[in-house]
């Protein structure tokens, strides 16, 4: 993104009903965010506090976790940030098109990365990890399953975005919303960057 | 208007459906998107679950009355103690306190409305199905068979299926979810009205002590919802489908819940007495005819005390065996916090100090609040002394300790604040006779209730147990709080039939005008017509001090002495600017709810049930963003938009002002 890009994204971002210049909108996905990292904090603490609190010969972290495919999927996911990052831009400069196409390729990478983890979660099933199998599952499907429930959730509103797009109710005056869409959208990548490294990558 | 208008509806509007009209009537108070409608009603909501929490209470009292009390069975007791202090503290105290945010933060800060009018509406009808939900499980399967029975703060393992077999514990767990988001909407909507929403001129240090307290309230209420959201969603998996959090069995660690549940539940204690603590630092001005004491002090310690609240939470855990070195840092930071609150009490005082009192309902009650939170805040203190709290948890001291603080801090702030504003919100005030011997009755009755506990306490009795021996020695001093709560219950009928009385004279007598001021007060709330006109203000104010309306209204004379600068008529609005925008009613907001409450009981009892209220709820969120922006043929002063900014700020290039509101161009 260039730098007239950002100023004006910056520019119509500016809001000057309000008294702080933030849009209500604006304003309240950020609190809203505030609130959820105290919901994934609860929830990673809830993780670390369980995880090891399993028999020597139950299932636990070291036998099930398969490093190599949750990186690409995790990556997949970083990657849907920067294509939201795309959206927000073209948008900004009245280009529907390429924001059309950027949210759907967002929403399609998002959908990969919960594909992933549905295919992860079937097959430390079938390994006989469930969710009432022990603590350490049942931590960690809570922890993953609230992740993978607000991805879902985000790529519902780039749908809708997408649609409503289609049906040209999403012009550049309404370039905000996207950009608060995509504030939910890097909030839930960044979470499980968390999420991945407590997780996956020092699972002791 | 279409100046103001054109570049946000520049694209096409998405109305689908059309928006409920009129402002007559029962239906427009289900559809109302008002905040002072809606503080009205979570105001009736709350007096209606305090009516139940109270004759819920009056039978723990019966049975305590006398040893070996055989009035309630000890299974029913256990029920009865829970749905009390649930009912009590999420159904009465944070829904009061929010029927005067939502009524008076737009007022005090200068604003139409508030930042999200529909999900302000949202929020009520939420709240509502949550406290229905509750409240339903005293007779859902017979009296008392499904109520929540393992206290308010519901401690794994007992709440677990092998302990609580019954679905009791299902409707805590899922209720108290329900009104969480509903406060969790409420405090970002609040918020964000707050910050936002304010009139020119009116910076954060020239908004009243009650703005603030409300103002942090809400951040406590964002920040402190989501953590039992966790522990709550944690207790329903297990309960519901069998995973291990709370299972010992399984290895499980109970105190996981303890520390989840007290790191919101320290902060929601604040969350409880913190709207009390501004109501008082608005009425003992008023009535002291003094600005209040120490402005900045008054701020900044309810700030501190908000950011202290989250470091003080295993103060109730001092016995679980959580380590010397935890009990020791969590007992100091326990005494550092009456430090802020000892500020606050300081102040009022100070106010006071040789101030022109006048001692109406009102100032009574606030002055009640300054006494009996004293004593609270001090057996408070003797509980932050972990050995000495060895003793004490788990008895009658900690019911003395924490009735003292919310209800006599909370609680009778609270119904100051019903007096104090009465003719704000209905152009009334309430009898003042009835109301001075309605304070005492219950002031004094209070203090026999509560007051003798502090001694069973520390005699020995228990909490939590539905009975005792005669050779006990807890006889005599409980049947003298028995003989307490049914005074406080006198008092509590007084009050109400104040409200009866005092309306039915009002109507009787052709429904007379008590002007906008009838205290002669401070905040901006009162330069308005009394109750309040639907458009709240006529036209933006300017505000260039602290207390605003009061400057307006008086002055000093060259030697210095305050005169009347100007009669109050000729400074507050009369409400005659019936062009103001305003946004339109709507149908989604309680049908969302009706969603989310049947969820609710479908999670307890029936999966399809709860598959047909995701339908419900998704519709309604379909519904909802469908809405047009307003509809154009409502009546009244509704979508009329002529001549509704002032030029005055289009000159400056604003491009619209707090007192109108395109709520509809809400993401909300
Ligand atoms: C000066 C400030 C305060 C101090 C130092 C303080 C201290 C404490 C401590 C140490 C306990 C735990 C006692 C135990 O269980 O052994 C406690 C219990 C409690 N406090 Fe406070 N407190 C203060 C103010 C408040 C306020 C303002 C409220 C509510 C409005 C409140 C409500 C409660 C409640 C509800 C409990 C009992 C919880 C339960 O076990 O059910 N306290 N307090
Ligand atoms: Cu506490």
């Amino acid at each position: 993104m260039t730098d007239t890009a950002a100023a004006e994204v910056a520019a119509l971002s500016e809001d000057h009903r309000t008294s702080t210049g933030i849009s209500n909108e604006k304003l309240a996905m950020w609190l809203f965010l505030g609130s959820e990292c105290l919901l994934f904090g609860g929830l990673i603490s809830t993780y670390m506090f369980n995880k090891g609190r399993i028999g020597p010969d139950d299932i636990g972290p070291d036998d099930v976790f398969d490093i190599p495919f949750t990186s690409v999927s995790s990556f997949v996911l970083l990657m849907s940030s920067l294509t939201m990052v795309f959206a927000v831009s073209s948008i900004a400069k009245g280009d529907l098109r390429r924001n059309r196409i950027w949210l759907a390729a967002t929403a399609a990478l998002g959908a990969t990365f919960v594909a992933g983890q549905v295919y992860e979660f079937t097959a430390f099933y079938s390994e006989g990890l469930g969710f009432t199998t022990n603590l350490f599952g049942s931590s960690f499907y809570a922890l993953t399953g609230f992740h993978g429930a607000h991805v879902t959730i985000g790529i519902i509103m780039l749908m809708s975005l997408f649609v409503m797009s289609v049906r040209g109710n999403l012009s550049r005056e309404r370039a905000e919303t996207v950009e608060i869409i995509g504030l939910y959208w890097h909030f839930v990548d960044v979470v499980w960057i968390v999420i991945f490294t407590i997780v996956y990558l020092f699972p002791q | 208007m279409t100046a103001v208008q054109s570049p946000r509806i520049a694209h096409r509007p998405l109305g689908v459906f059309t928006r409920p009209q009129g402002s007559e009537g029962w239906r427009s108070w289900l559809f109302t998107v008002d905040h002072k409608r809606i503080g009205i009603m979570y105001g009736a909501a709350a007096l209606f679950f305090f009516i139940v929490g109270g004759v819920e209470a009056l039978f723990i009292r019966l049975q305590l009355a006398t040893p070996n009390g055989s009035v309630i069975g000890a299974g029913t007791y256990n029920g009865v103690f829970t749905i009390h202090g649930v009912t009590m503290v999420f159904l009465v105290v944070m829904p009061m306190a929010a029927a005067f945010a939502n009524y008076l933060l737009p007022l005090q800060v200068g604003a139409r409305d508030v930042a999200f009018p529909r999900l302000n509406a949202f929020s009520f009808w939420c709240f509502l199905a949550g406290g229905v939900l509750l409240t339903s499980s005293m007779f859902i399967g017979g009296w008392f068979q499904n109520v929540p029975d393992g206290g308010w703060f519901n401690y794994a393992p007992n709440s677990g299926v092998l302990f609580s077999p019954s679905k009791g514990i299902d409707f805590y767990a899922v209720g108290l979810q329900i009104t969480g988001i509903a406060s969790l909407v409420s405090a970002i909507n609040l918020i964000a009205t707050v910050l936002n929403m304010r009139t020119k001129g009116m910076s954060l240090f020239r908004m009243p002590v009650l703005t603030w307290m409300l103002l942090i309230t809400q951040f406590l209420l964002l920040f402190a919802i989501p953590v039992i959201t966790v522990a709550l969603f944690l207790l329903m998996f297990d309960r519901l489908w069998d995973s291990n959090f709370f299972n010992v069995a399984a290895g499980a660690d109970p105190l996981l819940w303890q520390h989840l549940f007290w790191i919101f539940g320290h902060p929601e204690v604040y969350i409880l007495i913190l709207p009390a603590f501004g109501i008082v630092s608005e009425i003992i001005p008023t009535f002291s005819r003094k600005p209040i004491f120490g402005y900045h002090f008054m701020v900044a310690s309810g700030i501190a005390i908000g950011f202290m609240g989250w470091g003080v939470w295993a103060h109730h855990m001092f016995t679980s065996g959580m380590g010397p070195l935890s009990v020791a840092a969590f007992s100091v930071s326990t005494m550092f916090i009456a430090v802020p609150t000892g500020v606050k009490i300081l102040n009022w005082l100070a106010t006071m100090y040789r101030g022109r009192l006048r001692f109406t309902t009102p100032m009574l009650y606030a002055v009640g609040v300054v006494s009996m939170f004293t004593i609270g805040g001090l057996s408070g203190v003797t509980h932050a002394i972990a050995p000495s709290d060895t003793q004490q948890t788990d008895t009658y001291y900690i019911v003395a300790h924490f009735h003292y603080v919310i209800f006599g801090g909370a609680l009778l702030g609270l119904f100051g604040g019903f007096y104090f504003w009465w003719p704000k919100a209905f152009g009334y005030k309430l009898n003042e006779a009835w109301g001075k011997a309605s304070f005492w009755v219950m002031l004094i009755g209070f203090n026999f209730t509560f007051g003798p506990m502090h001694i069973l306490g520390l005699q020995g009795m228990s909490r939590r147990i539905p009975t005792y021996r005669a050779d006990e020695g807890f006889a005599f001093w409980n049947m003298v709080a028995s003989i307490g709560a049914f005074v406080i219950a006198i008092g509590v009928a007084m009050f109400l039939w104040n409200v009866y009385a005092s309306t039915r004279k009002w109507r009787r007598a052709g429904r007379p005008d008590v002007g906008p001021d009838p205290w002669d007060a401070r905040g901006l709330e009162w330069m308005t017509a009394s109750p309040t006109p639907e458009h709240n203000f006529d036209s933006d104010i300017e505000v260039q001090k602290l207390d605003e309306f009061w400057h307006r209204k008086y002055g000093r004379d060259e030697t210095g002495r305050v005169v009347r600068a100007a009669p109050t008529s000729q400074i507050a609005h009369d409400g005659s600017n019936t062009s103001v925008h305003l946004p339109s009613p709507s149908y989604w907001p309680i049908v969302l709810s009706a969603g989310i409450l049947l969820v609710g009981y479908g999670l307890i009892f029936n999966l399809w049930l709860a598959a047909a209220g995701v339908a419900l709820l998704v519709g309604a969120i379909y519904g909802w963003s469908l809405e047009p922006p307003d509809d154009p043929d409502a009546a009244g002063h509704h979508g009329d938009h002529a001549g509704e900014l002032p030029a005055a700020d289009e000159a400056e290039g604003r491009a619209g002002s707090p007192l109108e509101l395109e709520e509809a161009q809400s993401v909300d």
